[in-house]
């Protein structure tokens, strides 16, 4: 553990930014630190790493870390990225979102990332409840679960997250929990390594007020429902489907490969000038 | 061949939108992002076909808040960016309009005006976003906008538009309407050798020094882009000169001052106003935009009849030109405000003039252009 905490802090702004917003706890900071050690096993040149990021909780990721940084509007991080991208295809760019960032306010730019193939890895940490804003019920928030605006039970149905990536036409799709911290840190180096749009969803924990409102226990209580839900894709292909029910497959999910839009464009410059 | 037929061969047959587009290219601008909306759509058009030809990049994006966001991020890497929309979609980039103010972004929005609210007339001609080009977004800010009147300014504001941005660190708005947007008329665009093209400041400190919203005596910071090695923050949330979040009262206060300062301390270079026959005028037409070309004809048609009528034409409605208004309050009697819509800068006239002179306004906003006569016997009426 000393070692992983090392690796992190060489990527952090410590001086500049710190304490964070976080609540202790929070499996948002897991996260990062997954995402850090990924950059830092694939030796990314930090210069050319552009983090961005919307609003909430997940999105405040960027200000702690010494990458090229871009804090943006509300669902709008996608849209900012693949400005960033296009114009500067040779930035590895990173988007950093939440289920009701990604997902509510953002579904549009979402699916259109996704259907449009543009080179960016996301990482969408699904806590299930908007943490923020004070515990109000996501896209990501199931059925008859509670939040502050869902007071008896949220009637809505939740988004299948990869199913939703997948068939807007996104080529890689992965799903990893905070829990599973190494296997994490390996979805997010395959999505990073991966040209074209790459999602991964992080399972996190909002203990402050999901697991209050719904009565899912503190944080730890959370995580160990996220060890005993977590099914590898792998491992279930040989599960008959009753032990699959109420689990979640985590892993690569669909890995494919189709045209880039940045390669795409750089084909259309490279006609449209011998036309010339 | 005589010395018109050569004019006319030098000349060409343009569209406004046109004209916009290639200025945009001619003054630097290699990245657009856009949503098809008339009347603005022959400008995505033409940079989607002749960007790449000079190695920039066009997209489609799924709506305005997306095209917004998609220039921002561009213009981070040190791309020049633009954007062109129309009323709808120009009330859907408000937000990341704000975004650029806040994060000072240079990127350019050029609106083709039409009739509103909401989808109101798609294919008519408005001067009715006028306010929206000064107060469009949420908080406390200063804007600028251009109103160019012709093919030729079409092209010409959007490059002084895109060099704005540039020196000054912030989005500029180009405010066109249907006529001119969709108009063709023969210009003469000027030798592209001669225009004045203007980059952004860049840093000479070392990244460690750097400070992406340094506070210096003429209120505009020198930009890093993405991937030279400043590794800076950047966010809409209100920020210290590093670019991290602060509460801080005075680092607050600062940083509105900066966006105030950086575009009030450089109005006299950012301002530019036409006018005609002011000599011995004892009144005056202001109008900009479309109902400029209808108000110059009255004005010669008024002085024919021997009537001491000037017309002043602000190519640049925002900032507001007071110190030029304020030079000629002293002559004038009277000033006939004449606009496409029920009445927006004539207020600021009316602000300005502080009763030193009368201000009259005529006002057109059925989906129609102002015509010379209407104009003319308006000023005949009020003089």
């Amino acid at each position: 553990m000393e070692i992983y905490s090392e690796i992190t802090h060489k990527y952090l702004r410590t001086k500049k930014r710190f304490p964070n917003v976080w609540c202790a706890g929070c499996g948002i900071g897991i996260a990062l630190g997954a995402i850090i050690r990924a950059i830092d096993k694939l030796s990314l040149d930090r210069n050319e790493v552009v983090m961005v990021s919307g609003i909430g909780c997940s999105s405040r990721m960027p200000v702690y870390v010494d990458f090229n940084t871009l804090h943006t509007t509300h669902g709008r991080a996608l849209a900012f990225a693949t400005g960033v991208k296009l114009a500067k295809p040779s930035m590895k760019v990173i988007v950093i979102t939440g289920d009701g960032d990604a997902l509510a306010i953002g579904g549009n730019h979402f699916i259109h990332a996704c259907r449009r193939n543009i080179n960016i890895t996301t990482i969408l940490i699904n806590n299930r409840i908007y943490g923020m804003t004070g515990g109000q019920y996501s896209p990501a928030t199931p059925f008859m679960k509670f939040g502050t605006t869902a007071p008896y039970g949220n009637r809505e149905r939740d988004f299948d997250i990869p199913m939703l990536a997948q068939t807007a036409g996104a080529p890689f799709v992965a799903r990893g929990t905070v829990y599973h911290v190494v296997q994490l840190q390996k979805l997010v180096e395959a999505a990073i390594v991966k040209k074209g749009f790459s999602l991964v969803e992080v399972i996190s924990q909002c203990h402050t007020l999901y697991g209050r409102l719904n009565k899912e226990g503190g944080a730890v209580e959370m995580m160990t429902w996220q060890k005993e839900h977590a099914v590898p894709i792998e491992a279930a292909k040989n599960l008959p489907p009753e032990k699959l029910k109420d689990k979640l497959l985590t892993g690569i999910l669909w890995n494919v490969d189709i045209p880039e839009y940045c390669e795409e464009y750089d084909k259309i410059i490279a006609e449209t000038k011998e036309v010339n | 061949m005589n010395q018109d037929t050569k004019n006319i061969a030098r000349g060409e047959l343009l569209q406004g939108n046109e004209a916009c587009a290639r200025g945009a290219i001619t003054a630097g601008v290699r990245f657009f992002a856009g949503y098809p909306i008339t009347p603005s759509t022959e400008i995505a058009e033409y940079l989607a076909r002749n960007l790449p030809k000079v190695g920039g990049k066009f997209i489609q994006m799924e709506d305005e808040l997306a095209s917004m966001a998609a220039i921002i991020g561009a213009s981070l890497t040190g791309t020049k960016a633009m954007t062109a929309t129309s009323g709808p979609g120009f009330s859907l980039m408000q937000e990341n309009i704000g975004y650029a103010y806040m994060a000072e972004v240079p990127c350019v929005v050029v609106d083709v005006q039409r009739g509103g609210p909401s989808t109101g007339l798609p294919t008519k001609i408005s001067q009715s976003d006028t306010m929206q080009a000064r107060w469009g977004t949420h908080g406390d800010y200063y804007s600028i906008a251009l109103a160019p009147s012709s093919v030729e300014e079409c092209f010409t504001s959007t490059i002084q538009a895109v060099n704005l941005s540039e020196k000054y660190r912030t989005p500029v708005i180009v405010l066109m309407d249907e006529v001119i947007g969709h108009m063709r008329e023969k210009v003469n665009l000027p030798d592209p050798k001669q225009i004045k093209i203007i980059d952004r400041e860049k840093p000479t400190v070392p990244p460690d020094w750097y400070q992406h919203f340094e506070i210096n005596p003429h209120f505009v910071s020198p930009m890093a882009s993405f991937g030279e090695g400043y590794r800076f923050n950047v966010t809409g949330l209100t920020h210290d000169p590093f670019g991290f979040p602060t509460g801080q009262p005075k680092e607050i206060a600062d940083k509105l001052d900066k966006l105030k300062n950086k575009i009030m301390h450089h109005a006299d270079d950012i301002i530019q106003v036409r006018d005609e026959l002011m000599e011995n005028a004892n009144m005056a037409v202001f109008a900009y935009g479309a109902a400029a070309r209808a108000a110059r004809q009255a004005v010669r048609m008024a002085r024919q009849k021997r009537i001491k009528v000037g017309l002043i034409q602000p190519l640049t409605i925002w900032p507001f030109p007071d110190t030029y208004l304020k030079s000629v309050l002293e002559q004038l009697d009277l000033i006939l405000v004449v606009e496409l819509n029920q009445g927006q800068l004539v207020l600021e006239v009316e602000r300005v003039s502080c009763g030193k002179a009368m201000v009259k306004s005529l006002n057109r906003y059925d989906g129609e252009l102002i015509t010379p006569e209407q104009i003319f016997n308006r000023i005949k009426e009020v003089r």
